[in-house]
């Protein structure tokens, strides 16, 4: 089901629509926010000079940085008495970013929302099971406030307490599941220790999943566990821009739609900061268009991607982003070779011996970097030709793939840690300095 | 006849091996022999004990790659040169033996654990050539 019109406007009118906002928020932004406005006057750039979309590569860029500079509400364009809710990155390193909504903002974001759960199959009979952390992190109440406003019936069960999500997946049944990719293997494998089958003896047909990536093998590796038949859909999105709902995939699987009426995506070089044509590969660049509170310009998302603008089957017009490929931001350097934790993973679930959990160590030993790759045995064997041939089977496509000489780690079942948020698999000890 | 040994996966750190044996500790399986064999980062740990079906479901209950394979466990005299004799009859068999260890039971008698490469041919030629093999059941009972 398509949720919105807006959905399906003609490429023309999305653009006049985009502009228009465009240039509104821009003004807006002048007026009321410093630090835009000393932005703007460093790059020689006003208001009146934004005539077209293609004007928006006039607009300087906005970072984290610039957020962490003006913490916490430096980057607001409404007093702060107008703000109902505020949210903050969880500031692993440092301060953390602020986020804060005006009741038009939450509006927006539950208008997003609910657009994404319907263009992953969900409708107003879903009962759906949010496993995300509520809290500070925008990704549960995002999905919250959007699958309630289709009609869904909402269980907020957060994470943690895996066995009591399974109870309530089958007293409820939950026909939908909200949670990271890891997170529903990790509830596939609680399920199978309580003797529940999650493909057989639950209901769930629905996964939107997020805040993660999900690659193609992880994909797979969820419809072993869940079934062939599930609807796994990823979403997009960050709190700075929103929290979910800048973007997400239909069930042509073909790429995430843009909310391109809230959202006007560019993808640049993320070395020269230069406009890339559509479909080549870059840093994805957002501006926000219809934010009261924080209306961000050019936000730069550190997502690698791309972007496409021809129609899709589904009937939408909404240009589509490649699901994410890596984070620049994730990205290890190991040995000069650069190196996206989600290659390993790809490694790891093509070979069948092993399950899905791993890590990934990063040592250093005199000037040489030292790469460690943990992964479980998911079968038994007494035989060390077999073991030898799994580690090798691992250090060999590691090999092939990304050029690099790994020291695999075979370890017994269910010993590396489990994730319930975002996963944490690569440790970096490397005490680089940069 | 075989009988069942007990593999147990274990990366070589500290304080594992404690970790199986007081699995099997909690739950009474009782070791009759072992072998542990390693590489540098994990080793594979063998055994014959009374009750193998529960040792590994508690292994696994308890997180350890565990698993049952058939073995024969054979019957030799405890003087020099039988060992020989036995390998003598196996090889002319055509079976190739993966690993092997001792199990001692009585003072006169010897046991030798051995896996071979195809366990129902060898079975045939001990048999064939009266050689005595243990049973779990005999195991149990020991």
């Amino acid at each position: 089901m398509i949720w919105s019109k807006e959905e399906t406007l003609p490429r023309e009118e999305i653009e006049a629509l985009q502009l228009s906002r465009l240039q509104e928020t821009v003004h807006r932004v002048y007026e009321k926010v410093p630090a835009y406005r000393k932005k703007m006057e460093d790059a020689g750039v006003r208001p009146e000079d934004i005539q077209s979309l293609s004007d928006l590569a006039k607009l300087p860029f906005v970072t984290k940085q610039d957020m962490r500079d003006t913490y916490p509400f430096g980057l607001f364009a409404v007093e702060k008495d107008k703000l109902v809710r505020i949210h903050a990155s969880s500031g692993t390193t440092g301060k953390p970013t602020v986020v804060g909504y005006t009741q038009g903002d939450l509006d927006t974001w539950t208008e997003c929302v609910s657009r994404i759960a319907c263009m992953g199959g969900a409708s107003a009979k879903d009962v759906a099971q949010i496993c995300f952390g509520y809290g500070m992190f925008t990704g549960a109440l995002g999905l919250h406030y959007g699958l309630e406003n289709i009609g869904a019936a909402i269980v907020p069960s957060s994470t943690g307490n895996s066995q009591k999500q399974i109870m309530y997946m089958q007293d409820f049944e939950t026909s939908l599941l909200v949670a990271t990719p890891s997170y529903a293997l990790r509830l596939a494998e609680v399920a199978g220790e309580m003797g529940v089958d999650p493909e057989k003896d639950l209901k769930v047909k629905i996964a939107l999943v997020g805040s993660e990536l999900l690659t193609d093998a992880m994909r797979e590796e969820m419809h072993k566990y869940w079934g062939k038949d599930l609807l796994i859909t990823s979403n997009y999105g960050m709190s700075e821009l929103m929290g979910p709902g800048v973007s997400g995939e239909c069930l042509e699987h073909c790429g995430m739609h843009i909310n391109e009426d809230y959202f006007i995506p560019e993808i640049i070089d993320p070395k020269t900061g230069e406009v890339l044509p559509a479909g080549e590969q870059g840093e994805l660049v957002i501006t926000c268009i219809k934010k009261e509170g924080l209306p961000l310009i050019r936000y730069r998302t550190k997502d690698i991607t791309r972007l496409f603008y021809e129609p899709c089957k589904c009937g939408r017009t909404l240009c589509r982003m490649e699901n994410l490929s890596g984070r620049s931001d994730d990205m290890l350097k190991i040995r000069g070779v650069n190196v996206f934790p989600s290659q390993i993973e790809e490694v790891i679930l093509s070979v069948e011996e092993l399950g899905p959990h791993y890590e990934i160590i990063l040592e250093r030993e005199g000037y040489l970097d030292k790469l460690t790759v943990k992964v479980e045995l998911a079968h038994s064997t007494d035989s060390f030709s077999v073991l030898e041939k799994i580690a090798k089977e691992v250090k060999d496509k590691l090999k092939v793939i990304l050029g690099l000489d790994a020291r695999v780690l075979l370890e017994s079942p269910n010993t590396l840690q489990r994730f319930e948020g975002k996963a944490k698999r690569v440790k970096d000890l490397r005490n680089l300095s940069h | 006849m075989f009988a069942k040994q007990l593999t147990v996966f274990i990366e070589n750190r500290a304080g594992r091996l404690s970790e199986v044996l007081s699995v099997l500790k909690e739950n009474k399986v009782n070791i009759l022999s072992m072998s542990l064999a390693d590489t540098t980062e994990y080793g594979l740990l063998r055994l014959i004990v009374d009750n193998a079906t529960l040792g590994k479901e508690k292994l696994i209950e308890n997180g350890f790659s565990s698993l049952l394979s058939d073995v024969s466990i054979i019957k030799i005299a405890h003087t020099a040169g039988s060992l020989q004799t036995l390998l003598k009859v196996i090889d002319k068999g055509g079976v190739n033996i993966e690993y092997m260890y001792g199990l001692s039971i009585e003072s006169e008698d010897a046991y030798v654990v051995l896996k071979a490469s195809d366990s129902e041919k060898i079975d045939e030629i001990l048999n064939a050539n009266g050689v005595k093999t243990l049973s779990c059941e005999d195991l149990a009972h020991i």
